[in-house]
């Protein structure tokens, strides 16, 4: 018999006999109740906690935000996708300036050592953020690879206000994830981070040094 | 310790381990600091929480996986096949070595690039591997550390706790030629520099998993470091090795899982990654690893499934608070254990992997004062399990455990006998009592391990139960005086 029959014929036939499974009450972990307010501030509050940047701006305005940023961080090589809207708008802002845009749509063995070593941020779109965490999730796509929020020194990642909800769970839920799960599906909480240094923190060990994210709200914030 | 001195450690030796470090200074106060940290931090990140009814329900979800293991497995199974995953099953540790080997010569490998997993440490799959001319590097910063320094990890989740900063600075001083610093981002940013390069080169990734998802065939990770995001998505291939117990039933098990594991582990509210992978690279995907394998490792865990008691121990999630909150763990250290895991979960874990015969000791490595199991995250009695195994070790339990019985000695067995006869007979129990209270000069002053930090107990000269009975002697003429008395007025 293979190890796959043999440890399940063990488990099968367990000498204390078959066990009964509990039922699950879920709600400790949903059911909020947050204000669009509330959402706001917790994802904030727990974002920079972490040391994400938060920035606010407007769905109309964002890449102006977006230039501003490139400039103060002083980004000079940015990987994007093309295709989704974030990275079609920004492509459009940024196409006169002096940012040199990366394709990151491409297979990675073609541009391996640029990912690595030239290039300054990547650009994407979240698909949203959880509040109770101050968490993003990104599902990466072909246009927007799972490296780009990785490899790159700095992520910066587009989040619109509207789609912050209150906890992991009830994203689970609502979007349907066991419907169907992507390739790779992500939670990011901050830049990558480490203690394993007698416990002192230190930012940027393996993954990005820095996030930022841009929050988009559907109308200009005074 | 130094980067030059290398030690090894072994359960057999748990008392000379542990007297060793007792006299160590140093990793007392490296544990101490780091571990006072862990649980304020814990203690804190739970303030507004309902923690009971989170832990009931992660305790509930758990159970609920292993009520319905084998199906599960089988479910997880078809689930990744569907995905394109290819998946394995391993008896024992040896076999998974073999299978991983086997993945990686079929490929060519001569680098593999490692995220933090326990099972393989279970395992040594490094040694395995670099017998075979396949070097394996650690990626996670405190097993990359501990590996440079050629230790093994002393703490599930913070490999290098037993290390301070200025331990860090010379190991990697005279490992990669750093400067001597206490500079711990211009450590981390060496490291990463490092490391980048050898997650470019490496030919596969091998990860561990924190929850396999039976219902979409998911493999969830969580890190900090995004290491383990770099293990799983830049070499063309990813062997993902966990144990049979870490399924879960559904998707939806998963965020009260993920909520206490973080929270119980280093007292974070999330960690930095939470890494979801569900198939290999797709057709137009341009980045990942083309093949992604799991190996399924038993190891003893399907014994432990047997016995309804010890069933408990296959729910742990490997957060490690039971360690952070043990006094005996704070103060020994991790290394001293000398088994993979180590710390209250370690000690009824163990004992079922490598038998009773070389781990004797480790139940018997705690106060049973309760931390542990107090602040298990889903809710494991590990005070119990510890009784029970130690009943096991002496032969006065269900035999259920490999090497069942190692500490059972007739001299032990025939002075309990005798001490039960002698105390089921009063009126010998009362001679003997009266005779040891005479004879008090004869008690030997030395009772083996007992004595040596404390005082041999004494026997009274006169028993309390005698004492007793001349109390209500006296009180009894008393009365009697005091009755005559009344009748006289």
């Amino acid at each position: 018999m293979s190890a796959r029959d043999n440890i399940l014929k063990r488990l099968r036939e367990r000498t204390d006999g078959p066990l009964t499974a509990p039922q699950s009450d879920f709600a400790v972990v949903s059911g909020r109740g947050w204000s669009q307010q509330e959402r706001l501030a917790r994802f904030e509050r727990w974002i920079t906690s972490v040391h994400g940047e938060v920035i606010h701006t407007s769905r109309d305005d964002w890449t102006r935000a977006l230039a501003g940023l490139l400039e103060a961080k002083d980004i000079r090589r940015l990987a994007l996708g093309r295709e989704h809207p974030v990275a079609a708008e920004a492509r459009a802002a940024l196409a006169e300036g002096d940012v040199v845009l990366i394709d990151a749509d491409r297979d990675i063995e073609t541009w391996r050592h640029e990912q690595f070593h030239d290039t300054d941020a990547g650009l994407t779109s979240t698909r949203g953020a959880i509040a109770e965490t101050g968490s993003l999730w990104l599902w990466p796509t072909p246009d927007e690879p799972r490296l780009l929020s990785l490899v790159p020194p700095i992520h910066i990642a587009v989040l619109d206000a509207d789609t912050i909800e209150d906890t992991f769970f009830d994203v689970v839920e609502a979007h349907g994830w066991a419907g169907g799960m992507p390739t790779n599906a992500l939670l990011i909480s901050g830049p990558s981070k480490t203690a394993d240094i007698e416990q002192t923190l230190a930012y940027g060990v393996h993954g990005p040094r820095e996030l930022v994210v841009l929050l988009r709200h559907a109308e200009e914030r005074p | 310790m130094s980067a030059s001195e290398v030690q090894t450690f072994t359960p057999r030796e748990f008392h000379r381990q542990a007297h060793d470090a007792l006299g160590n200074p140093q990793i007392r106060a490296n544990f101490r600091k780091a571990m006072d940290g862990l649980m304020a931090k814990r203690r804190d990140v739970f303030s507004d929480w309902d923690l009971e009814t989170l832990r009931e329900l992660g305790a509930n979800i758990r159970l609920r996986a292993l009520a319905k293991l084998p199906d599960l497995l089988e479910r997880l199974e078809a689930n990744c096949q569907a995905n394109g995953i290819q998946v394995h099953w391993a008896e024992n540790g040896d076999e998974a070595c073999r299978i991983i080997r086997e993945i990686c010569q079929r490929h060519g490998a001569k680098a593999v690039i490692k995220g933090k997993s326990m099972v393989s440490e279970e395992m040594h799959l490094n040694a395995h591997l670099e017998e075979a001319g396949i070097e394996a590097l650690e990626s996670d910063l405190g097993e990359y550390l501990v590996q440079l320094n050629e230790q093994t990890p002393s703490h599930i989740i913070m490999p290098a706790i037993h290390l301070n900063t200025d331990e860090i600075s010379e190991i990697m001083h005279t490992r990669t030629g750093t400067e001597r610093t206490r500079d711990v981002d211009y450590m981390t940013a060496a490291a990463r520099a490092q490391l980048r390069e050898r997650f470019m080169a490496a030919d596969v990734g091998i990860s561990g998993v924190n929850f396999a998802v039976a219902e979409t065939g998911t493999l969830c990770l969580v890190e900090n470091e995004g290491n383990g995001r770099m293990t799983t998505a830049v070499p063309p291939v990813h062997i993902a090795v966990t144990g049979i117990e870490k399924v879960v039933e559904h998707l939806r098990d998963v965020p009260p899982l993920y909520a206490l594991l973080t929270r119980s582990a280093t007292g974070q509210h999330v960690t930095t990654y939470f890494n979801m992978i569900s198939s290999p690279r797709k057709p137009g995907e341009h980045d990942g690893p083309n093949e992604v394998h799991l190996v399924l490792v038993d190891s003893g865990r399907s014994n432990i499934y047997q016995d309804d008691e010890l069933l408990d121990t296959l729910r742990c999630i490997r957060c490690g608070a039971c360690m952070n909150h043990c006094p005996v763990y704070t103060r020994v250290g991790g290394h001293t254990y000398g088994t993979t895991y180590p710390g209250p979960i370690g000690s009824i874990l163990m004992p079922h992997m490598m038998g009773l015969e070389a781990t004797k000791d480790l139940p018997t490595a705690s106060s049973l004062c309760g931390a542990c199991g107090e602040v298990c995250p889903v809710k494991i009695p590990i005070p119990d399990l510890l009784v029970r195994l130690r009943r096991e070790a002496v032969g006065e339990g269900r035999g259920n455990v490999p090497g069942a019985g190692v500490k059972r000695t007739k001299k032990e067995v025939a002075a309990w006998k005798g001490f039960q006869w002698l105390a089921t007979h009063p009126g010998v129990w009362r001679s003997s009592t009266a005779i040891a209270g005479k004879l008090q000069a004869l008690m030997p002053s030395k009772l083996g391990p007992w004595t040596e930090y404390r005082t041999a107990p004494k026997p009274a000269k006169v028993s309390l139960h005698a004492l007793v009975k001349q109390h209500k002697a006296k009180r009894h003429q008393a009365g009697k005086s005091d009755e005559d008395g009344g009748k006289r007025s």
